[in-house]
């Protein structure tokens, strides 16, 4: 493998010099050329010796309120982690923009994708009992979760029923979300997680980071470390094939011999009661077609009415993620194998009243894949465990605070309102109009005494800075790959305004605090 | 209340005032050349995969007969090629944890991406397709459909048990977008271009 393939690309977007690697390990197809599908980078990106030690996530204290940006600030401080994540994220941003430019009909499978969204979650009662009644009619054992620790339970109970220890499952978000291992755990049910990505994090003791890329945010360095303690893996060997090698060769017989498979959704088909899960490890289905007893949990708001509708969906979704036309393996499970049981464990956990919050009932339409993280310039500077929370980046500013008001009512702070965010997401929700509308909703209900400390003070050194502030924000491409960090952390966010396509907040957050703080007498 | 009900009435509760109606979802035009198998092959290359036309008559393997090198173990899904462990006697799924390379049959192929489909009728064991090392795909030309869109209007994602598409191998890039094959299944997927054989019965 020469340096020399890598010629035509050595000035083309990079980021952070210091990041690009030397060599290239990844796989070559068979003429030789480059692979890059998958979450694969377009050009190779290393985070190089010396050995920095990963900084870890947001401080967790109970209920209160996260302090990403305490936490961004030591992952500022790791310039090698810092600079890697920003160009690896940048890297599949740019991905996706090829990937979606490539097809004509791109905004309208978007505006089809929203629409499609919007309809079934306006009429979610009907789709749901729909799905119930296919499902039950295809032999599926069909469980209703009102929140996470119902839906922990009645896995709980589908396992203790068959005497099963072990369970393997692919990455879900929604197990995420039901604080799942950790209950799993307690009640002495090994969990192992298969996708590579969640397996590091889970032998890390830590949360994924990203929806997609769950270790996105750590070196092969720290991976190694962690390999080393956990599965006696060589300390000094960082080389990444040899790190995925082993992975696989642990978790293999981890796999065979489990009790249970469980796997998240990513669609829920109405009209056949499939679910449907998009992976490029093919561990979704090594989960579902190995053990003998397999369950899928499912967020109530993945539902689509038909099958017709998968071919909107999966054309968005990987292209949006990845960059990647599609990704390795799209399952479809709608029946159990013969002889072995499937049961399918619908969620709400505060979707169902999300629906009736008037500006913010739309975010239930996120198919997750991860786009508007991989563009936000805080989210590619701070890593995703920075915001302290199960879902981090833009759409988890705007999903967070529906599950804990008090306690993330800092992260819709977290953004410089570019509405780039808005502007990739393949379900058009507008997220950077909805996380204005939470400063609004958080400052009047006095979540946010934060606004009244270190957030003005960001502010004044904005204002300190003009020349700097203005030559950040020239064009919005700049703002989003060189924003300095006092424009990361400024509340007013004035230069939101009409930079990239969608519509900027009718007031700007500064005027409006300032107009709302008279009001209330200073008391903000 | 169950907790089925109270979900549900609290999603009739809490709809959203407003008219939303399901839209049509046009037929748009495919965005691949006439030869769908140039086409097919071209992506599927893109997505770590690989294509050979199909050997002689006498021997329409040949092409990949360098994809069974030291394989001891292969489990054939498909009449036209004889393995040596039985896919019809294998009791449960992770029997098949030593099989080094499977042959099996798609149902079809999607020329906008370079996938294949296959459903439990077709896999005979489904774990086969994810624990065997190396997969070879058996794809009759004349089962290619264009693009995603019509794949989907296929009848077989109502009536399979279970339906895949797969796009080239395991994949990942978890470890600083480094990619490597056979993250968790198959190391290498290879399609042979040979026509179904016309049913007896
Ligand atoms: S909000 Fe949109 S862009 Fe962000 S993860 Fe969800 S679907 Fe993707």
């Amino acid at each position: 493998m020469s340096s020399d393939d890598l010629t035509p690309r050595q000035t083309e977007d990079v980021l952070h010099r210091e990041v690009r690697a030397p060599s290239d390990e990844s796989e070559r197809g068979p003429g030789g050329d480059r692979l890059q599908h998958a979450e694969a980078a377009s050009k190779p990106i290393r985070a190089d010796a010396p050995r920095e030690p990963q900084p870890r996530g947001a401080k967790i204290r109970g209920n209160r309120p996260i302090d990403q940006a305490e936490a961004a600030e030591r992952f500022l401080a790791a310039p090698l982690h810092q600079k890697a994540h920003d160009e690896r994220l940048w890297d599949v941003r740019r991905k996706r923009d090829v990937a979606a430019h490539g097809i004509p009909e791109w905004e309208e499978l978007r505006e089809l994708a929203s629409q499609i969204k919007t309809h079934t979650l306006t009429h979610l009662d009907r789709y749901l009992e729909q799905f119930e009644a296919a499902a039950k009619a295809n032999g599926v054992h069909v469980h209703w979760a009102e929140d996470g620790a119902a839906h922990n339970r009645i896995v709980l109970d589908i396992l203790r029923k068959h005497g099963a220890k072990s369970l393997v499952k692919s990455k879900s978000m929604l197990t995420e979300e039901c604080g799942f291992r950790h209950f799993m755990a307690a009640h002495d049910i090994d969990v192992i997680e298969t996708d590579l990505g969640e397996r590091i994090q889970q032998l890390d003791e830590e949360e994924p980071s990203h929806v997609v890329m769950p270790a996105v945010h750590k070196t092969r360095l720290d991976v190694a470390d962690v390999f080393a303690r956990t599965l006696g893996t060589d300390p000094d060997n960082d080389d990444a094939h040899y790190l995925a090698e082993s992975q696989r060769e642990t978790t293999r017989p981890l796999i065979l011999k489990a009790d249970a498979g469980l796997t998240g959704c990513n669609f829920a088909i109405a009209e056949t009661g499939t679910v449907v899960t998009c992976t490029n490890e093919g561990n979704a289905d090594l989960s579902g077609n190995v053990p003998p007893l397999q369950i899928h949990s499912i967020g109530i708001e993945k539902l689509i009415p038909r099958v017709e509708h998968l071919g909107v969906f999966i054309r968005l979704l990987s292209r949006s993620a990845l960059g990647s036309p599609i990704t390795q393996y799209t399952s479809h499970f709608r029946a159990p194998r013969p002889g072995t049981e499937m049961h399918m464990v619908l969620v709400d956990n505060g979707r169902s009243e999300r629906l009736a919050m008037e500006e913010f009932w739309t975010s239930l339409k996120c198919i997750r894949c991860g786009a508007c993280m991989n563009t936000c310039p805080v989210y590619r500077r701070s890593g995703g465990l920075s915001y302290g929370a199960t879902y981090s980046g833009p759409i988890g500013l705007i999903i967070d605070p529906t599950f804990n008001k008090r306690k993330y009512s800092t992260l819709p702070f977290s953004s410089t309102m570019n509405g780039s965010c808005t502007n990739v997401c393949p379900v058009k929700i507008n997220i950077h109009e909805q996380i204005f509308a939470w400063r609004k909703v958080l400052a009047e209900e006095h979540q946010i005494p934060l606004l009244k400390q270190g957030m003005m003070k960001a502010a004044g050194a904005v204002l300190s800075r003009p020349a700097a502030y203005r030559a950040a924000i020239q064009t919005a491409d700049s703002a989003l790959r060189v924003l300095p960090r006092f424009a990361v952390y400024n509340p007013a966010n004035t230069w939101g305004k009409k930079r990239e396509m969608p519509h900027a907040p009718r007031q700007s957050f500064h005027a409006w605090y300032r107009q709302n703080r008279m009001k209330k007498g200073g008391d903000a | 209340m169950s907790p089925r009900d109270a979900i549900l009435e609290r999603l009739r509760t809490n709809r959203p005032a407003g008219d939303f109606p399901l839209p049509e979802v046009p037929t748009f035009a495919p965005l691949v050349g006439d030869d769908l198998v140039a086409e097919f092959a071209e992506r599927l290359g893109k997505m770590g995969g690989r294509v050979e036309r199909a050997g002689p008559a006498s021997d329409p393997f040949a092409t990949v007969r360098s994809r069974f090198d030291g394989a001891r173990v292969i489990a054939s899904a498909v009449p036209e090629f004889v393995g040596n462990r039985d896919l019809g006697a294998v009791r449960k799924p992770g029997d098949l944890a030593d099989v080094d390379v499977a042959v099996v049959r798609a149902r079809f192929g999607v020329a906008e991406t370079g996938s294949v489909l296959f459903t439990e009728s077709d896999l005979i064991v489904n774990s086969v397709a994810y624990l065997a090392q190396h997969l070879i795909v058996l794809l009759d030309p004349g089962d290619i459909v264009v693009n995603i869109q019509a794949a989907y209007k296929r009848p077989d994602f109502a009536q399979a048990a279970y339906a895949v598409l797969h796009t080239g191998p395991s994949a990942t890039a978890d470890i600083e977008g480094v990619l490597i094959h056979g993250a968790q299944g198959v190391r290498s997927l290879t399609v042979l271009l040979l026509q179904r054989k016309k049913q007896a019965a």
